[in-house]
């Protein structure tokens, strides 16, 4: 042996049960865990994550309300009897019923009486109206049978012939123009998402290329101590899975989270005005398993993009030493 | 083991950087590859390395012929070459142990089957304290020995040495020099690049003389 081996005398055993002790525990792992880059990475996935998921989340609840109301809607239909002279106000409201629940297609009809048609107008002629005095149109509502609907012209023509002053409200128009406003903002809530997606895409692309930048030294050493590509593009796609994963599953936590928030604030707050306001538009804010799937889709799509883009840079990399070799040659 | 044959080399249109350089790397052989600087000794040891190819003649690695051999056998026949680079180029994440472990972790080797033999060589090179240490703490020399280590724990047929003396005290450069005819005497073939004549006049070797782009050699 050389002199080298002589600068240090044998270990005593103590020693030795002490190096080998040290070196029992786990051996670092072949791609560094974390540097800035690759912390940058983890935060900028989460966030890009977290907001895929809200924009998801959005169209989801969107896509539900829209349906929603459109259904609501045009479960109903209203007959509504103006009052004219020498009319029997409830003879007539009970015809209109009669003539409606006789028509096919109508699962229901439900006469709304004093009390309730003051209640609509309270808000217009104040407390205690005497309904009387006032020569106020009554409704009767006509429940409809959504997959089977009556013929409405007909329904129309029957009123008509026993109640001149009778009118019937399909609500054909409101529906229309709310399935026109639901599919508009449904469109728009897509196009939006499609957009997050691929900006998500884009910044995973380019941030794990970022940070895969400062690892060539790495793939150059593992080249060149003989390892496959095929074992360093693994170890490289190994990591950047795992980066991938707990960046956006940090995100998609986080929105989930925000769901969860929003639907107890609303549920909580049931009946005050705001949630009122809320429930009126959003219905009851919560995504539903679809959206909870969808999130959990978004955490798996992400990792494998980011593990797919080491993959091919550590491919592009290699090829391109690779590549020095022959363009030389 | 390795054959050139009127090899040639140019980078892009550039001139030819190494013409006709024809030599044999016998099996066991110690020789140095000297020459002034940017002589082109580095080059030539890529092209040693298979980490270069000719832009013309014929190199021969274990008997097959560069030019034939699928991008897939590289790796396993740089395996069989040991390479000290002349910036180490240990990983700065990994401790000295690891470090040299890296070449028998690439082969998919468990840890419990090489332990005693990095231990054992790490001693021999004598970094045996300063095995769990992380490269930035080491000095300039116990680099060096890391990287002569590694290079040598998969027991290469060859051992390519880019001026591994260049960065310690001439004291220490003789050790090194005594761990490479150690070696040798172990049954690899040497190459050790250097301009240190200092280095080349303690051994009686055969000595490769890079000048001009042209290879002399003295037996």
């Amino acid at each position: 042996m050389t002199d080298l081996s002589a600068d240090h005398p044998k270990e005593s055993s103590a020693g030795r049960v002490e190096v080998r002790e040290r070196i029992q525990r786990r051996s670092a792992p072949i791609v560094p865990a974390g540097n800035i880059a690759g912390r940058a990475l983890v935060l900028v996935i989460a966030i890009m994550t977290f907001l895929s998921c809200l924009t998801f989340g959005a169209v989801t609840l969107v896509r539900d309300t829209a349906s929603v109301w459109e259904n609501q809607i045009s479960r109903e239909a209203t007959i509504q009897i103006k009052p004219a002279d020498g009319l029997d106000m409830e003879a007539a409201l009970a015809t209109a019923a009669e003539i409606a629940a006789a028509t096919p297609g109508v699962t229901g009809t439900r006469i709304v009486d004093r009390d309730a048609t003051a209640r609509l107008l309270e808000p217009w002629l104040g407390a205690g109206l005497d309904i009387e005095a006032l020569p106020v149109p009554r409704l009767v509502i006509v429940t409809i049978d959504e997959v089977n609907p009556p013929d409405f012209t007909a329904l129309r023509t029957a009123l008509a012939g026993k109640l001149p002053t009778a009118g019937l409200d399909d609500h054909r128009t409101w529906v229309d123009r709310l399935v026109a406003m639901a599919r508009t903002t449904v469109a728009i809530g897509i196009a939006v998402l499609a957009l997050m997606l691929a900006a998500t895409v884009l910044t995973v692309v380019f941030a794990t290329r970022g940070a895969m930048a400062g690892n060539g030294h790495i793939i150059e050493v593992l080249h060149f101590v003989g390892a496959e590509a095929r074992f360093i593009a693994r170890e490289f796609r190994r990591h950047f899975l795992l980066t991938g994963m707990k960046g956006a599953a940090a995100g998609g936590a986080a929105a989930i989270l925000v769901f969860i928030v929003f639907s107890w604030w609303s549920s909580r707050n049931m009946a005050t005005p705001q949630a009122d306001q809320a429930t009126a538009l959003f219905g009851h804010f919560a995504i539903g398993w679809a959206g909870y799937l969808g999130v959990f889709l978004m955490v798996l799509v992400i990792g494998v993009l980011t593990a797919a883009t080491s993959h091919a840079t550590v491919v592009a990399f290699l090829s391109d030493l690779d590549a020095r070799q022959t363009d030389t040659g | 083991m390795i054959r050139f044959e009127n090899v040639g080399l140019r980078y892009g249109m550039g001139p030819e950087i190494l013409r006709d350089i024809t030599l044999q790397i016998p099996e066991r052989s110690f020789q140095f590859l000297s020459g002034p600087s940017g002589a082109g000794k580095t080059t030539l040891l890529r092209l040693l390395f298979l980490s270069l190819k000719p832009t013309r003649g014929l190199i021969t690695v274990f008997g097959k012929d560069r030019a034939r051999i699928p991008r897939s056998e590289l790796p396993l026949l740089r395996r069989r070459i040991g390479v000290v680079f002349q910036d180490f180029r240990l990983l700065d994440h990994m401790t000295t142990y690891e470090n040299v472990a890296l070449p028998l972790r690439v082969r998919g080797r468990e840890e419990s089957s090489y332990r005693t033999d990095v231990t054992e060589l790490l001693k021999w090179v004598g970094l045996g304290e300063r095995m769990h240490v992380l490269p930035p703490v080491l000095s300039g020399g116990e680099k060096q020995r890391t990287a002569i280590a590694r290079a040598l724990i998969e027991q290469p047929e060859i051992l390519l040495a880019d001026e591994p003396t260049g960065n310690v005290d001439p004291q220490l450069a003789r050790r090194l020099l005594r761990l490479f005819i150690e070696l040798n005497r172990l049954g690899t073939a040497v190459v050790i690049a250097t301009h240190d004549l200092g280095l080349m006049d303690q051994v009686d070797a055969r000595r490769l003389i890079l000048s001009g782009g042209r290879l002399d050699i003295y037996d």
